[in-house]
């Protein structure tokens, strides 16, 4: 285990960390890009360099920049953040973090108890993803563009503004 | 500490996925919750990751990038609903929004 790797997950889970502690959403969500980008880096650490690039681009960089002009658009300011504040009482999340602290120690045990004999990091080129994306996994990278399209069609329905219901020529009528 | 690559990535990929599933359970805003869910994503990506260079296949690979075409397909679809939401109840509280008015 290298010391980028360690420090980038360090710098991740940190961040990750922040994120869910965070009161003010915009705090948040750049605190949410730093921990991808340690996710990215981790990433490349493991023999995926074109799987670090993608979720540069397309989480910090789509994905987030998508939410943050939604946050912008919707003109969230101090308010939210003095609201979430006191609806995040101790009371309310003392026993679901309990639980998880709970799932999370049974997952380090099962991890660790299992013991692998040492392979190391293999690295896999993008060559070898492309022609497995575009042979045996043709069907589901087809699958995949359907959803995206339902994607936008869904996106476009939900958010259309609300419809008038009167009609043109009686609202004419109307202001006459 | 000396631990096996794959044993640390699942260790990490794991952290990642509770903090996410944490941050769900006790946020009620309801856009960090879309974060929260962005979160827990990206953690099932990293062991998909992990999992492909422990095994030397490209598969794992493949399956990070349906996950990042589908978070993307999520997240237009969450905002829009948050959109309306938020233009219907004038909040973003989740709770606010537990009752179906069929």
């Amino acid at each position: 285990m290298d010391i980028a790797f360690i420090v980038a997950a360090l710098i991740a889970v940190a961040a990750t960390v922040r994120v869910i502690t965070c009161y003010n959403i915009m705090h948040a969500l750049l605190y949410l890009v730093v921990s991808l980008l340690a996710v990215a880096v981790v990433l490349y650490t493991y023999g995926a360099p074109f799987m670090a690039v993608l979720e540069i681009i397309i989480y910090a960089g789509a994905i987030m920049v998508l939410i943050i002009f939604f946050v912008m658009m919707l003109n969230l300011g101090l308010e939210t953040a003095e609201h979430e504040k006191a609806w995040l009482r101790p009371r309310i999340w003392i026993v679901p973090g309990i639980f998880c602290v709970v799932l999370l120690g049974e997952l380090l045990y099962l991890i660790l108890q299992n013991k692998q004999p040492s392979a190391g990091i293999q690295v896999v080129p993008p060559k070898q993803v492309g022609m497995a994306l575009f042979g045996p996994y043709l069907i589901a990278v087809e699958l995949t563009g359907i959803l995206l399209m339902a994607g936008i069609v869904g996106a476009y329905h939900l958010g259309r503004q609300h419809k008038k219901t009167v009609h043109r020529f009686l609202e004419n009528n109307l202001n006459t | 500490m000396n631990l096996h690559p794959t044993t640390a990535g699942l260790l990490l990929a794991g952290i990642l996925f509770v903090l996410g599933l944490i941050s769900v359970l006790i946020r009620r805003n309801i856009i960090f919750m879309l974060l929260s869910v962005e979160i827990m994503l990206n953690a099932a990506g990293l062991a998909f990751v992990v999992a492909a260079s422990h095994w030397g296949q490209a598969d794992g690979q493949v399956m990070f990038m349906f996950i990042l075409a589908m978070a993307a397909a999520e997240v237009s679809v969450g905002l829009a609903l948050i959109l309306q939401l938020y233009h219907q109840l004038r909040t973003l509280d989740s709770d606010e929004a537990s009752r179906m008015n069929g």
